[in-house]
């Protein structure tokens, strides 16, 4: 029997580099969205402890596996078990996520997000949801001169489009 | 304009989506006649100072807010989620 | 003329002239260094101007840089900086600037003054717009557009600090230096090349050193803060709300491809340090536009700051102390000083050149710039030769940006300007010459002291330490405009003299409002920087009232021009707004499917076949693929919410009409949501795929908005609610697969065959596809025997091309929007060109599904008085042998088709290939009353008039049979 190729959200669009900046995929197999039920936010917690290692982060934060990605959600990379506490929904082909990195990977940004992303306010490990350009995403500094950016998967050619141009204003100046 | 998300902390007008009034938050019951629903869906002051309102944080958390700010002196005095609010 | 011959120049052009100028200086520093004075004609009258300023206020010299596609209007040639190969030309001038045609205009002045326009075109009204119009468009202006698309590269971004520190003079400096000492994250903005300002433009010591020098200081050290950043070439244009700052900044260095010409900031801080100076404003005299006569300021600026003299015997007219700097500096340069006169009479002046005290310049001439000039004094009147004359009507300090949010400056009598009203926005404090200091010792002070307070406003501990510096006092006798005859200007950018002020007064124009809107004062370009404090004062003076009760117009951002290809930067072309698209889009171009936007998505119209020469033929062979075979579609775009948690029934209960509640696991049900003022939002299948599980299906275009409606009613009507919802949209492709055949085509595909016992009508669950775990719905929009299937979006392209592959060995094949719509009117199935926000559940005959037995959205409204009954335009379906249009309206059949006899319009119209039959769903009064009654349309845009037959909008298998079977 015939089988299904998988294809990756930026396949054929990555990578990109210009000065100094490049910009990669990130592979993704498994990843959850996790949203605790209503009480349950300590249980889930305890659950992914055992099961992961670690506990839910704050808000705006990423704790290993795990990263909060906004109002009582969370994101899980890897399977789960968490039956009756949170509702869990698989979102392993929902992203389009990338790498951006670079000494001026933040200068590249600053074109493109309206949040504060300097590296005192924003170090390794914040999360935040916000703006890219006109769309939705979800930005982690994973580096002192790097970040991981996710927007949803239909728009990873605007994504990238819009970073090329970030770029390529960066590295002119 | 800026925010302050209670989630996100202060961000910029373009991530939140505008609803209008807080009064949303008072849905009267189904039976509660035509005055109250006419009153809860269409009628609004239109205050110079004070006002509360719903934004949704919709480019960012997806929290759903209620705005205290001023409309003279575009002064936001914060924002706390709705679902707080309620409950 | 040069004081010093330059080490480097570089060549540029003026009107094709071949100059010499140095790199980065301002153009208008090297045109009047080439001993160039005149370099524009004026706005109405056309009259000869040269430069006036050296700054960004400049309201003479405006010049077109580039040309073609690349040509900018109405550039300041006073901060354009040369470089290597510069094309600048003047402007509104024809065939030249030496010999304009529209000077004319200059001849007939008296009849041209203020009110010109509105008391003389009035009549007929309609030559306004074809012939008056566009005559004095031609006649008056500044530059033109090229009017082909901006080839340029233009660059947004936002920046965030503690302290912005707006300005980079010595107040600007000291506040940057201190705040930057202690700590604090500072951004120094300055719409120079450099920072200094001013002093980088006076000949005086700080701190024991030339002011240059110490400047060259400071900046080392902020450059070597890395909490400091500096933004030269960047003006910041506008305050907004909570700290929000508009900059407009001019990239440094050569034009290259790819990179921006100006970046548009959006700076966001927790204080902000307005240090923006002052600016120098003219005296109104008769004649004082003539090219020659320059801002005092400006004279020794471009001496000492350049090595530029504006002329070889230099004159100097004003009422106060600064403008003897002009005099001295130059004089000390070697140039010769024709004469100071200073309107003051107890002035003491020691000098070896001619001064004149309690004297004024009465009148001056030269055609093409200034030869001498008429003054009066107590010795009586005399002629003095000169071709420069600097000018001083004192200082105005730069509050713009404190009035942005309302803010009114405050009248300073001893200064004779108008000075920030404190706390005008919020988090912002203002230092130095902007706050009517107007000496560097002053400037240094209140910029250190008001950073040292911001400082510690923000935790920290500043230390402040001042060098010293000149603290001369400034002295000033106000004097506006001179009295006489002649015309006496005051906005030279828009040609608004003294008379035109005291005509607006006279003709009861007495509010400042009203006397800048009809005589245009203000409203050039410049936005009267020079020229608003003047005007008030003449206008203050014709209505007898003081200054302060006069007060001033409304400073609005941006403080500067912006281009709007900067604020719009990243917006053009594919900025836009963001592209989305399905994975099966690249299997999908490859077969020319042209593309349609679907919201932000992009679906296919039709697949095109060889020897299909119109769209109709590609779209009925579709359509005869889902009625006879099976045709395959991707429906991804339609939006997917999983729904879970312990009360997400009830939640679907309250948004839905109709109960989801009693739905069996495994089984799906068509949804209708209303708003709460009772008209449909959205509607679409939901299928359950637990107890506490279910998947939603919205339209295309209503995803957000669906989505952002039920986290509405979670989390602010019923957050007692448990349930949790997502958009698993992306996460899942998922392609419709319809018609006779599609069992019979899935049963290739799936792990397991299907059945109509196990998969029966609105059956869900999950299916093993090619070995991959996906979803199967067994719903159909075509009325035929139909699926949905779903994998994980990484497999969709796949999937994608081997359900087309089987289809099409099976005599279907995939289809497009066009044919979609056609299967879907033939059923009447509505879409949002139905539910278009006016219909209600009643209007689409659906209101026996708002149940009974619950509360639900929209319920209590829908209900209401004049929402339901026979007057309600009711959805019905259309039938008629021609073309039918969607938008006409609905007449019975003999009535006059107007508007009072409109009873109803079409939404969707096809040509049924099935039925061979054009086809129209739309809203007609009554009109489940009146089915098979004949009605006529009549679209007025498309001149189309028809008759055709009401019926049930079900045309096509009434009684669901195919879809069941």
């Amino acid at each position: 029997m015939v089988s299904l190729i998988s294809l990756s959200p930026c396949a054929g669009l990555l990578p990109l580099s210009e000065g100094g900046v490049t910009v990669t995929e990130v592979p993704v197999d498994r990843l959850w969205s996790v949203a605790p039920f209503a009480g349950q936010q300590k249980a889930v917690s305890a659950a992914l402890k055992d099961q992961l290692g670690v506990t839910l982060p704050t808000v705006n934060r990423r704790g290993g596996a795990v990263t909060w990605f906004g109002h009582g959600t969370y994101l899980v990379a890897g399977d789960v078990a968490l039956d009756g506490l949170a509702a869990v929904t698989d979102q392993s082909d929902g992203w389009a996520t990338v790498r951006i990195a670079g000494q001026r990977a933040e200068d590249v940004l600053a074109r493109l997000v309206p949040v504060d992303l300097r590296a005192a306010v924003f170090k390794t490990n914040h999360s935040a949801r916000t703006m890219l350009g006109h769309m939705s995403v979800a930005i982690t500094r994973v580096g002192p001169d790097a970040f991981e950016v996710m927007v949803m998967r239909s728009m990873a050619v605007t994504l990238v489009h819009d970073l090329q141009v970030a770029l390529r204003g960066v590295a002119a100046r | 304009m800026r925010i302050n998300c209670p989630n996100c902390g202060e961000r910029d007008r373009r991530e939140f989506y505008y609803q209008g009034d807080a009064v949303a938050l008072e849905r009267p019951a189904e039976d509660a006649g035509l005055a109250a629903w006419d009153d809860y869906l269409h009628n609004r002051d239109n205050p110079a100072g004070d006002t509360r309102d719903l934004w949704f944080h919709e480019a960012g958390c997806g929290a759903w807010l209620v705005v205290d700010r001023n409309t003279v002196t575009h002064a936001v005095h914060g924002a706390v989620l709705a679902e707080k609010v309620k409950t | 003329m040069r004081l010093q011959a330059p080490e480097t120049t570089v060549s540029f052009t003026f009107d094709g002239r071949r100059l010499q100028g140095v790199p980065g200086e301002p153009v208008a520093a090297a045109l009047l260094a080439n001993d160039i004075r005149l370099v524009a004609r004026s706005f109405k009258y056309h009259r000869p101007r040269g430069v006036m300023s050296a700054g960004s206020e400049e309201q003479n010299a405006l010049v077109t840089v580039g040309r073609g596609a690349q040509a900018e209007p109405n550039v300041r040639a006073t901060t354009l900086e040369v470089s290597e190969g510069l094309e600048v030309s003047s402007q509104n001038a024809w065939p030249s600037l030496r010999h304009d045609m529209m000077a004319v205009n200059d001849l007939v002045s008296p009849f041209l003054g203020a009110g010109f326009y509105y008391k003389t075109f009035m009549w007929p009204r309609s030559f306004w717009e074809k012939l008056y119009e566009p005559v004095i468009r031609r006649a008056a202006g500044l530059g033109a557009l090229s009017g082909h698309t901006n080839p340029d590269d233009y660059e947004k971004a936002f920046a965030f600090c503690d302290v912005l520190v707006i300005g980079a003079g010595p107040a600007g400096l000291m506040a940057a230096l201190t705040a930057g000492r202690a700590g604090a994250d500072v951004i120094l903005a300055d719409e120079d090349t450099a920072m200094g300002g001013r002093l980088l433009r006076e000949k005086e010591d700080v701190d024991g050193m030339p002011a240059a020098d110490w400047v060259a200081q400071a900046v080392a050290e902020l450059a070597a803060l890395p909490n400091v950043r500096m933004m030269t070439r960047t003006t910041v244009t506008g305050a907004y709300d909570q700290g929000t700052y508009g900059a407009l900044e001019r990239v440094a260095g050569p034009r290259k491809a790819g990179k921006p010409l100006e970046c548009f900031w959006r700076i966001v801080a927790k204080r902000a340090i307005l240090c923006a100076g002052a600016l120098e404003r003219p005296i109104a005299f008769p004649d004082n536009d003539r090219p020659g006569i320059m801002m005092a300021s400006a004279v020794r600026a471009y001496a000492n700051r350049w090595g530029v003299v504006c002329g070889k015997s230099v004159a100097i007219f004003c009422n106060n102390d600064d403008a003897h700097r002009t005099a001295r500096d130059l004089a000390a340069a070697g140039v010769k000083i024709a004469a100071v006169i200073d309107s003051r009479d107890d002035v003491q002046i020691e000098a070896d050149y001619p001064v004149f005290t309690g004297a004024q310049v009465i009148a001056t001439k030269g055609r093409h710039g200034l030869e001498s000039i008429t003054i009066t004094h107590a010795g009586g009147t005399r002629s003095i030769r000169t071709d420069c004359l600097a000018m001083s009507g004192g200082w105005n300090p730069t509050v713009h940006l404190t009035c942005h949010m309302n803010g009114r400056p405050t009248w300073r009598e001893d200064i004779a300007s108008f000075v920030p009203t404190p706390d005008s926005i919020p988090d912002m404090v203002t230092a130095g010459a902007c706050n009517g200091v107007f000496n560097t010792a002053g400037c240094l002070a209140e910029g250190a002291q008001v950073a040292a307070d911001v400082a510690t406003g923000l935790g920290l501990e500043p230390k402040v330490t001042l060098p010293v510096a000149d603290d001369s006092a400034y002295a000033i006798s106000p004097l506006w405009a001179v009295a006489g005859k002649g015309r006496k200007w005051i906005d030279f950018q828009n040609d608004v003299h003294v008379k035109d002020i005291r005509l607006a007064a006279q003709e009861n124009f007495r509010s400042v409002e009203h006397m800048k809107r009809y005589t245009t004062q203000g409203m050039a370009p410049d936005q009267g920087k020079s020229s608003n404090v003047v005007a008030l004062a003449v206008l203050a003076d014709a209505t007898g009232r003081g200054i302060p009760e006069t007060g001033t117009t409304t400073f609005r951002p941006p403080y500067v021009p912006v281009a709007i290809a900067a604020m719009g930067a990243g917006s053009q072309g594919k900025g836009f707004a963001p592209e989305r698209f399905t994975t099966s889009h690249k299997a999908t171009v490859a077969r020319g499917a042209p593309m349609i936007e679907a919201g932000l998505w992009y679906r296919p119209s039709y697949f095109p076949q060889t020897g299909e020469t119109h769209w109709r033929q590609s779209c009925d062979r579709e359509v005869g693929y889902v009625r006879g075979a099976v045709g395959v579609c991707d429906v991804s775009t339609l939006g997917k919410i999983d729904i879970q948690g312990p009360d997400a029934a009830a939640l679907l209960d309250f948004v839905y009409t109709n109960m989801f509640s009693t739905l069996k696991v495994g089984r799906v049900r068509y949804g209708l949501m209303l708003r709460e003022d009772g008209h449909v939002l959205d509607d679409g299948t939901t299928a359950r795929l637990g107890a506490q599980h279910f998947v939603m299906t919205t339209t295309t275009a209503a995803a957000g908005l669906v989505m952002r409606h039920l986290e509405f009613v979670l989390q602010v009507l019923r957050p007692d609610l448990d349930a949790k919802v997502v958009s698993v949209t992306e996460q899942w492709a998922q392609f419709a697969v319809a018609g006779p055949k599609a069992r019979e085509l899935l049963n290739a595909v799936l792990d397991q065959a299907l059945d109509d016992q196990t998969w029966p009508f609105m059956a869900c669950g999950p299916v093993g596809v090619a070995g991959v775990p996906g979803r199967l719905f067994r719903i159909s929009f075509s009325g035929e025997h139909a699926y949905e299937v779903a994998v994980p979006s990484r497999y969709g392209e796949s999937l994608f091309r081997m359900l087309v592959a089987q289809a099409e060995v099976m005599g279907g094949g995939p289809y497009g929007m066009e044919a979609l719509n056609v299967l879907r009117i033939e059923k009447g199935f509505i879409t949002h060109a139905e539910i278009h926000g006016r219909t209600t559940a009643f209007d689409i005959g659906m209101e026996r599904m708002v149940s009974a037995k619950k509360d639900c959205i929209g319920k209590a409204a829908a209900a209401r008085p004049g929402l339901v009954g026979d007057d309600r335009q009711q959805l019905v379906g259309l039938r008629a042998k021609d073309t039918l249009t969607a938008g006409a309206h609905l007449f019975e059949k003999d009535a006059a088709a107007v508007r009072v006899n409109s009873q109803g319009y079409t939404t969707s119209v096809c040509y049924s290939p099935t039925l061979d039959m054009h086809l129209a769903l739309g809203f007609l009064k009554n009109g489940r009353a009146r089915h098979g009654e004949v009605i006529t349309l009549r679209d007025h845009l498309r001149d189309v008039t028809r008759e055709a037959e009401v019926c049930d909008p079900v045309f096509f298998d009434p009684t669901g049979g195919r879809a069941r079977g």
